[in-house]
C-alpha cells in the first residue's frame, strides 16, 4: 500500500529546516525573506527568460528551509542557467561545462554541515557532462541538481541539444537534427537516482512543491524544469501551460493518489495487462478501480520509468510532472564519513610518528 | 663520524622471532670475500614472483644497513603469455657499503627464472657477472618460444660468464613434499627458494622475510610454512651446494647515513605520506579525487588505507571527476590533492585553469610515464614538463615542482602543499615511473623537524568602501604574496560568488573590462613569478668550467656520472631543481658563471628550452627517452665530451 511506505523521507510541507538530509546544516538564527537570497548582482538574463521565474521561486523558498545562509552553496556548470549562483546570496561556483556535479561531489563529501545545490541546463548536464551526472545519481551524494531543461543550446545561440525533438531545425542542423533525445527523468532512473522529478518554470506553486520535497530528500535529488528559452525555443512547452491544452496535455503525479488527468479528471493512467505497459484511458467505473495509484516510494524504479515513457517527445502530449520516484537508500557522504569513523575505532586516530615509522627500520647512531 | 647499525633482530620482539627461524649464519666453512657493493637483477615470467623477490632482499638489505637504490621493470600486461619475452618482469637492486645513487648500470648478478628472462637481459649483462638460471625451465619448448634453436646453457653462449645452472623447480618441489602441496603449488614458492639462495649468497637477514611471509599467510598457514620452507631450502643449498663455493659481504653503509631511525620506502609512498603529513602540519583534512592509472594508483590505494588520520578519497569515474571533486573540496577547505600520469594530466587541464582563476590551493600530482597517448605506461619519461608548465588555454601559470629521489618524494609533497597553500594556487608535481616504484632508505623525519602548514581561513570584512561600509573583497590581495583571502562556506557574512569567467580585481564580480583583464592576467602571472624558492645550490669543488643541470629524478644518474668524472681527475659543476616554475632566484647567475651548461633530461629538451628561453643561455641538451633511467657510465661519457667538446 502506497501508504505505509512514506518512510523516513520527510513529507512535504513540515519546512523549517527539520528534514534529515539537512540535519546537519546549522539553522538561521534569525527569520529569513526572500530578499536575504538576493545578491547584489545585476541579472542578465534575457527579458522573458523561464530562468527569472526559476530564480523567483528558489530565492522565495529558501527562507522556508531556515538554514544559515552561509551554509547554502549553489554550484553551476556553464550555460544561460549556469549564471545563477551569481544572482544568490550565498556561496556558489561558476564552474566549467558539465563538471558542476564533480565538483558539487568534493564539497558535499567534504563538508556535510552544507546544504549544496547544483544548477545545471540540458546541454551542461546531458552532453558533455553526461558522465558526472549519471555517477552522481548512482552515488547518492547528498546534491539537489536543478536541470533547467529548454531544449535548446542558449548560450552558444541557438544549436539543438540533446533534448531537442528529432528534426529540431536550428544553426547547426539546417536540415532537421538526427539523433534521437534524452528524457532526463528516464536516464535519471535509469542511472539508479533516488530521488527524481518534473516541474515547469511558470508554475511558481508546484515547482516550490516539488523544490521542497527534493530539499528534504537525503541523497541526490534531480529537478527537472521545463524552461522556456523566449529567443531560440520560444514556446517549447506552451502544450503544458496553457490552460486549456495543459488539462489535456499534463499528468501531475501525487503521491497516494489515482493518476488521474483530463477535463474533470476523466481520463486515468492503468497498466495494460498484456505488455504490462502503461497507457491513459478514459476512466468508467469498470476501470476505475485499475487507475494506477502513484506510488513514489516504492523500491523498484519500474513503474517511475513506465510513467517517464508517457510523454511524447514531440508533442509532449501526456506529459507527467512532480515527483517520479522517493526512495531511501544509503547516502555516499554519510558512509564516506561513517567509514573515517569506523577507521578511528579499528586503528584509533591516526598518529603520523608511528605511520612514518610503520614497516621495518633500523637505527643509525652518531 | 663513527656510526653503529643495529638489526631489526635486537629490536624485535624475541617472543615472536622465537617461532620463526633464527638468523641464519654459514658455518664458515666457505670462502667469503667482501665487496663494497653488488648488483643483482631478479628476472622471471610476471607471473614469477620476481617484483616481490625484489622487494623483500631489498627490504633485507635495507634492515642491514647498506645504503640501496631500486629499479622494478614490469610491463603494462598484468600477465603476458608465459615464457615470453614481453611477459618478463625484472627487479634491479644496487646495494652497497657507502653512499649510492642509483640502481646500477650493469648487473653483476642475473637471475633469470626461464630462457625469456635469460635472453631479455643477458645484453644488460657485463662479461665476467653470474648468471643464476632455473636449469628445470629450459625446456625445447621454452626456448624455442624466444627464439633459441640451441639451448644457451650448452651452446657456449653464456662463456664468458659465471654460470649456476640450478634446477630452482625440481629443488623447490623436492623441498616441499611433505607439505600437502600439489606440484603447482608447491612451484609457485621457487622465487622463495632463489631469494633463499641469494640471501646466503650475500649474507642477508633472514628473519624479516620468514616474519613478513608468515604474516602475508597469516590465514593460510600452510602456504607461509611451505614458502620458509622453500627460501630456507634455498639457503641451505647455498650453504651444501659446491657450485657456490663463494659467499659475499656488504658491510653496512655505517658513514654514509647521518644518525636516526631509518626506513626503506618508495617513490609513491614517501609521497603518500608526505601528503600526510602535510595535511597534519597544515591541520586541514586531506581530501584525494582520483581516478585510476599507472604508475600513480599507489597513492589512491595507500592514502584510502588512512582514513583513521581523517583523509578522505575518492575513486571518481573520470579523471575531470577527480580533480572536480578535489577542487569541490579544496573550495570547502580541504588539503585537496589529485593523482594522475600524463594522459590524466591532459583531461584535467580544463579544471587546473579553473583553479587558476579561482585561486584555490590544490595540488596535482603527476607520476609521469612514456608518452605521448597511453604511450609506455609501466616505463619511466620526464616529458610532460611543458604540459605542466603551458598545457591549459588562456594565461594560466602555476608554480611545478619535481622530487628528485624516492624519499624526497617526502619532502616534495610537503613544499608543494606549502605553495599551494601559500599562494592559494594548484601546484603541478612532477614525480614520475622510476621514482614511484624504485626505493631507497629514508631517515625518518621527527614531527618537530616538519614546517608549519597552518592557514588561515577569512573571518570578515576585509575591505571598507568610501561611504564606510565594511565589506568582504574575495579578491583583494596580501600584499606580499598577492594570495587572495581563503573564505570557506559556513562562514557568516562572507558569502560570495568564484568562477571562470574574468572577475573584477578586489571584488571578484564578474569582468569584461579589457583593462581589469590585462591587470589580472598580469596579476596572476607576479604571483606566481613571486613565489619565494630557495636558490638552487651548485656543488662545484674545482671552480669548473662547466656545469650539468637537471631536474626530478635524474638527480641520482646525474650525480653517479658526476662523481665518476670527478675520480678521474674531471673539473664539472652540478646543480639540480626542485623548482622549475618559478625558477629559483639565483638560478640566471648560476648559469651565467659557466662556460658551457649541459641538460640531461628524459625527453628531448624540455627544461632546456625553458632554460634558453628565459635566459638566452646556450644550453646543451642530452636525452634518452627509452622509458629507463640514464646510465651513469653513458651520463658521465656524455658529460666528459661535453667538457671536452
Amino acid at each position: 500500500m502506497a501508504e505505509t511506505t512514506t518512510g523516513a523521507t520527510g513529507s512535504s510541507g513540515e519546512g523549517s529546516g527539520t528534514v534529515e538530509a539537512l540535519s546537519l546544516v546549522p539553522k538561521a538564527e534569525a527569520r529569513q525573506s526572500m530578499k536575504d537570497f538576493k545578491s547584489d548582482q545585476e541579472v542578465r538574463w534575457c527579458p522573458g527568460c523561464g530562468d527569472y521565474a526559476i530564480l523567483a521561486a528558489v530565492q522565495g523558498f529558501m527562507p522556508e528551509l531556515g538554514l544559515a545562509r552561509e551554509n547554502i552553496v549553489f554550484v553551476s556548470g556553464i550555460g544561460c542557467s549556469s549564471r545563477f549562483p551569481y544572482y544568490m546570496n550565498t556561496y556558489g561556483m561558476h564552474s566549467i561545462h558539465g563538471r558542476a556535479p564533480a565538483i558539487a561531489t568534493g564539497l558535499a563529501t567534504s563538508r556535510r554541515d552544507l546544504s549544496v545545490w547544483v544548477v545545471t541546463g540540458d546541454g551542461d548536464a546531458l552532453s558533455i557532462g553526461g558522465n558526472h551526472l549519471i555517477h552522481a545519481l548512482r552515488r547518492n551524494v547528498n546534491l539537489k541538481i536543478l536541470l533547467f531543461n529548454n531544449r535548446i543550446y542558449g548560450l552558444t545561440k541557438g544549436q539543438y541539444s540533446p533534448t531537442s525533438e528529432v528534426g529540431k531545425i536550428t544553426k547547426s542542423t539546417p536540415m532537421g537534427s538526427l539523433d534521437a533525445p534524452f528524457n532526463p527523468v528516464s536516464l535519471a532512473i535509469g542511472a539508479e537516482a533516488t530521488f527524481v522529478a518534473r516541474t515547469v518554470d511558470s508554475d511558481r506553486k508546484h515547482l516550490t512543491d516539488v523544490l521542497r520535497q527534493a530539499a528534504a530528500h537525503p541523497g541526490t535529488a534531480l529537478v527537472e524544469i521545463y524552461q522556456n528559452c523566449n529567443i531560440f525555443n520560444d514556446g517549447a512547452f506552451d502544450i503544458l501551460k496553457d490552460r486549456r491544452q495543459a488539462e489535456e496535455a499534463v499528468i501531475r503525479l501525487e503521491h497516494g493518489q489515482p493518476i488521474r488527468f483530463g477535463t474533470d479528471h476523466a481520463q486515468g493512467i492503468v497498466r495494460d495487462e498484456t505488455t504490462g505497459d502503461l497507457k491513459a484511458v478514459t476512466v468508467t467505473p469498470d476501470n476505475e478501480a485499475r487507475v494506477l495509484v502513484h506510488d513514489a516510494h516504492t523500491p523498484s524504479p519500474t513503474t517511475a520509468f513506465a510513467l517517464s515513457r508517457l510523454a511524447d517527445p514531440d508533442t509532449l502530449h501526456h506529459t507527467p510532472i512532480g515527483v517520479f520516484r522517493s526512495v531511501d537508500r544509503p547516502v555516499y557522504d554519510t558512509q564516506m564519513a561513517d567509514q573515517l569513523e569506523q577507521a578511528v575505532e579499528m586503528n584509533g586516530k591516526g598518529d603520523l610518528s608511528s605511520l612514518l615509522a610503520g614497516g621495518d627500520t633500523w637505527t643509525v647512531v652518531g | 663520524m663513527t656510526s653503529q647499525v643495529s638489526s631489526p633482530a635486537e629490536q624485535a620482539d624475541e617472543a615472536v622471532l622465537g617461532e620463526l627461524g633464527e638468523q641464519r649464519k654459514p658455518a664458515g666453512t666457505k670462502d667469503v670475500r667482501r665487496l663494497d657493493r653488488v648488483i643483482i637483477r631478479f628476472a622471471g615470467d610476471s607471473g614469477d614472483g620476481m617484483q616481490l623477490t625484489g622487494d623483500r632482499f631489498t627490504s633485507e638489505t635495507a634492515s642491514f644497513g647498506n645504503d640501496l637504490s631500486t629499479l622494478p621493470n614490469f610491463p603494462a600486461e598484468i600477465r603476458a603469455p608465459a615464457g615470453t619475452l614481453p611477459g618478463v618482469s625484472s627487479f634491479q637492486l644496487h646495494f652497497a657499503d657507502h653512499d649510492i645513487l642509483t640502481p646500477g648500470d650493469a648487473p653483476d648478478v642475473l637471475v633469470a627464472m626461464n630462457p625469456a628472462a635469460l635472453k631479455a637481459n643477458i645484453t644488460d649483462i657485463p662479461r665476467g657477472a653470474e648468471i643464476i638460471v632455473n636449469t628445470d625451465e629450459f625446456t625445447r619448448r621454452a626456448l624455442q618460444k624466444v627464439g633459441y634453436t640451441t639451448s644457451p646453457l650448452d651452446d657456449g653462449t653464456l662463456d664468458a660468464y659465471h654460470v649456476h645452472p640450478v634446477p630452482l623447480t625440481t629443488l623447490t618441489v623436492e623441498a616441499l613434499k611433505d607439505y600437502g602441496l600439489t606440484r603447482k603449488e608447491a612451484e609457485r614458492s621457487k622465487n622463495m627458494f632463489a631469494l633463499g639462495l641469494l640471501s646466503w649468497m650475500y649474507h642477508r637477514p633472514t628473519e624479516g622475510t620468514e616474519k613478513f611471509l608468515k604474516t602475508k599467510f597469516a590465514r593460510k598457514p600452510d602456504i607461509a610454512a611451505a614458502n620458509i620452507a622453500a627460501f630456507r631450502a634455498g639457503w641451505n643449498f647455498g650453504e651444501t651446494t659446491e657450485d657456490f663455493a663463494v659467499s659475499y659481504e656488504v658491510a653496512p653503509a655505517a658513514t654514509a647515513f647521518p644518525p636516526g631511525l631509518y626506513r626503506n620506502i618508495s617513490g609513491n609512498l614517501a609521497l603518500s605520506y608526505g601528503l600526510i603529513a602535510a595535511s597534519h602540519q597544515a591541520d586541514l583534512p586531506l581530501y584525494l579525487g582520483s581516478y585510476p592509472i599507472t604508475p600513480a594508483s599507489d597513492i589512491l590505494h595507500e592514502l584510502s588505507r588512512h582514513k583513521n588520520f581523517g583523509v578522505r578519497t575518492f575513486q571518481a569515474e573520470d579523471e575531470i571527476a577527480g580533480i572536480g571533486a578535489a577542487l569541490g573540496a579544496a573550495f570547502g577547505g580541504s588539503l585537496a590533492v589529485t593523482t594522475t600520469s600524463g594522459p590524466g594530466v591532459a583531461l584535467k587541464s580544463e579544471t587546473i585553469g579553473l583553479a587558476v582563476s579561482l585561486e584555490l590551493p590544490l595540488l596535482v600530482i603527476d607520476i609521469q610515464r612514456g608518452g605521448p597517448s597511453t604511450g609506455l605506461p609501466t616505463k619511466t619519461e620526464q616529458a610532460d614538463l611543458l604540459q605542466a608548465m603551458y598545457g591549459r588555454n588562456g594565461e594560466a601559470p602555476v608554480p611545478v615542482l619535481a622530487p628528485r629521489t624516492p624519499a624526497d618524494c617526502f619532502d616534495s609533497a610537503i613544499e608543494a602543499a606549502r605553495i599551494a597553500l601559500t599562494y592559494r594556487t594548484p601546484v603541478l608535481l612532477l614525480s614520475d615511473g622510476y621514482l614511484a616504484n624504485g626505493s631507497e632508505p629514508w631517515r625518518i623525519p621527527e614531527p618537530g623537524e616538519l614546517p608549519d602548514l597552518t592557514v588561515q581561513f577569512a573571518q570578515g570584512p576585509n575591505h571598507t568602501l568610501d561611504d564606510g561600509t565594511e565589506v568582504f573583497w574575495p579578491y583583494k590581495r596580501d600584499p606580499h604574496t598577492l594570495a587572495r583571502p581563503w573564505a570557506v562556506p559556513g562562514t557568516p557574512g562572507l558569502e560570495h560568488r568564484i568562477g571562470g569567467i574574468e572577475k573584477q580585481d578586489g571584488t571578484g564580480n564578474i569582468s569584461y573590462d579589457p583593462a581589469n583583464h590585462d591587470l589580472m592576467v598580469r596579476t596572476r602571472q607576479a604571483k606566481i613569478d613571486g613565489i619565494d624558492v630557495p636558490d638552487v645550490e651548485v656543488d662545484d669543488p674545482h671552480e669548473a668550467r662547466t656545469l650539468v643541470l637537471g631536474w626530478g629524478s635524474t638527480y641520482g644518474p646525474i650525480t653517479a656520472a658526476v662523481r665518476r668524472l670527478r675520480a678521474a681527475g674531471e673539473s664539472i659543476a652540478q646543480a639540480h631543481l626542485r623548482h622549475i616554475n618559478p625558477f629559483p632566484k639565483n638560478l640566471g647567475t648560476v648559469l651565467q658563471r659557466y662556460d658551457k651548461v649541459v641538460i640531461p633530461e628524459m625527453n628531448l629538451g624540455q627544461l632546456a628550452t625553458l632554460i634558453r628561453a628565459k635566459y638566452l643561455v646556450d644550453a646543451h641538451s642530452y636525452n634518452q627517452v627509452n622509458g629507463m633511467p640514464f646510465k651513469a657510465e653513458q651520463l658521465a661519457a656524455a658529460l666528459k665530451e661535453a667538457i671536452d667538446g
